[in-house]
């Protein structure tokens, strides 16, 4: 009983010290991945409740909208010069790095937030690439993950988009944020974040659900859970193919 | 259009595939090869993992030698004897070429593996097949005495002999065994059928009439490669059919004209012409395993 009125009485104090509160919606919580998907857009919007107006000696209001997309392990591996070819030789492997990632804000992340907010909120590729142990004979595990920095924002799959959330009035803001076309199956998760002084004033989390849908979806389905039928079927198809087209140029060519 | 493989999990231009698809066939029938050899790597170039690109051929190339196949059969140009015997060391290989596969996809070095096989196979076929040609068009120049198919006197001496009656041989059933096995690993590991080296196999070694030897070879390419793709499928799970069919679309069209095209030209031109692709493809592999690559470090997702 004690505890529960503590915990009441904590959050009553917190409601009274965040003035300012997000109100943010998105264009759409499911991204269908099609036979014929091309890359989406996710529409990010929103508005700042306020109860009083901000204190009179409190900088600029900021928005950060992230986009971070399913967080798994990659390895990673390193081509060497051997007897004249190029082979991977050095192995690391990344315990934890997003397939996707974009940040969009409304001034660059260093200047709206300090580094504790960042690393308690896990925002940028500093935290959520995340290279925990290397093998011993490795001298430089960090280029690794650098490595996949590197390649996947080549691939537009990690974006830094300074600039790219417009805010109206310290009260309304949107972005529009790119997926693109090679996007995986997943929880996307996407927060919203309002700053002051370069601290987080409030938040706001929702999740992307990004899934293979229709034709795709079975395809991927079968290939996975009865390999044996889906191999069985791949035959099968390619032999009526053969087959009809054998047949088609028989009739036309007799 | 951009269309999404599910298996592949790559969005690759629709008309592209097609196109692709559709030159290759139309090679294949110019030349009389599967094309396997020009495919793999070409889907490797426009972004297809290689692991997918070599196990999604296996089903194309099933598909485009069933065709040939039954052309063949109603011509009764298909030793179904020796097809088998090719077919049981075929079926063999495909089992340890996609064990190999697989664990060299598990220790990253399956596009080194590929591309050395690639490298050495082509470089070594494609400079005979050239130099043959090239003999051939300056004998053909002037007149002297034709030589002889030499038979190998070792390939008779060997036990186990069958009696195969749509070649007209008697000879021990090993050498078709290995050769049939040799190529059903090459099958699992290149994604190719293995035509180019068993159709010179079977003329060489095995001495087999030239008129039977392609609907042959076609008739163990198409069981061989159902296999590797069951295989692919249930250990590897890189089959990606939704691009194979595509591929396989654009195939049979393409080798319909590539039929009219061979028809056209010279038997000598034809093979100077398919070798020089061959060394083509060839070198440029080579060299991209000795140029070094735009970046060192490449990602696998997962561990």
């Amino acid at each position: 009983m004690r505890a529960w009125v503590g915990a009441l009485l904590l959050l009553a104090s917190l409601g009274a010290a965040r003035a300012e509160e997000v109100v943010a919606s998105l264009s759409q919580n499911q991204v269908s991945i099609t036979a014929f998907f091309d890359g989406s857009e996710i529409f990010v919007f929103g508005a700042v409740k306020r109860y009083s107006p901000p204190p009179a000696d409190a900088g600029p209001l900021q928005v950060l909208v992230s986009i971070v997309g399913p967080i798994g392990p990659v390895t990673v591996r390193r081509k060497e010069r051997v007897a004249g070819i190029w082979i991977n030789t050095d192995e690391v492997i990344v315990d934890r790095a997003p397939y996707f990632y974009a940040n969009a804000s409304t001034v660059p992340v260093r200047e709206m937030l300090s580094h504790t907010d960042q690393m308690r909120n896990q925002i940028g590729l500093p935290w959520l690439v995340d290279l925990r142990g290397a093998p011993e004979e490795i001298a430089d595990p960090f280029d690794f993950r650098d490595a996949v920095v590197r390649l996947r924002s080549s691939e537009g799959l990690y974006s830094e988009l300074p600039g790219a959330v417009r805010l109206v009035d310290e009260t309304l803001f949107d972005v529009s944020v790119p997926l693109p076309a090679n996007l995986v199956e997943g929880d996307y998760t996407a927060r919203v974040f309002l700053t002051r002084d370069r601290q987080v004033v409030d938040s706001f989390e929702t999740t992307i659900a990004v899934r293979r849908s229709g034709l795709e979806d079975w395809i991927y389905r079968l290939a996975q859970d009865q390999a044996l039928i889906y191999g069985l079927l791949s035959v099968a198809l390619a032999l009526a193919l053969g087959w009809a087209a054998a047949a088609l140029f028989r009739y036309l060519r007799p | 259009m951009q269309l999404y493989l599910p298996i592949a999990e790559v969005s690759v231009n629709l008309f592209l595939l097609l196109g692709l698809g559709t030159i290759v066939g139309v090679l294949s029938g110019m030349f009389g090869v599967g094309g396997g050899f020009l495919l793999t790597p070409l889907l490797i170039f426009i972004g297809i993992p290689p692991a997918v690109a070599v196990a999604t051929q296996a089903p194309q190339i099933t598909g485009l030698s069933f065709s040939g196949t039954l052309a063949h059969l109603r011509r009764r140009t298909v030793d179904i004897k020796m097809g088998l015997v090719l077919l049981a060391g075929g079926l063999l290989g495909s089992l340890i070429g996609v064990r190999i596969f697989k664990w060299l996809s598990e220790m990253g070095q399956v596009e080194l593996l590929v591309s050395l096989c690639y490298v050495v196979f082509l470089g070594v076929i494609g400079g005979l097949m050239f130099i043959e040609s090239l003999n051939t068009l300056r004998k053909s120049r002037k007149p002297g005495t034709v030589k002889r198919r030499q038979r190998h006197v070792w390939v008779h001496r060997l036990p186990f002999k069958m009696r195969f009656r749509t070649s007209h041989l008697y000879i021990s059933a090993i050498p078709p065994f290995a050769i049939g096995f040799f190529v059903g690993i090459l099958s699992a590991i290149m994604g190719v059928g293995g035509g180019f080296i068993m159709v010179p196999a079977m003329i060489y070694i095995i001495g087999m009439p030239t008129a039977v030897v392609v609907g042959t070879s076609l008739f163990q390419i198409m069981f061989v490669t159902a296999f590797t793709t069951i295989l692919h499928a249930t250990q590897n799970y890189t089959v990606d059919t939704m691009l194979a069919l595509l591929l396989l679309v654009g195939g049979v069209v393409g080798a319909q004209f590539g039929a009219i095209i061979a028809v056209k030209m010279k038997a000598e031109q034809l093979r100077i012409a398919l070798a020089l692709m061959v060394l083509a493809v060839c070198l440029k592999l080579a060299f991209d395993l000795i140029v070094t690559p735009d970046d060192l470090y490449s990602l696998t997702v997962g561990t």
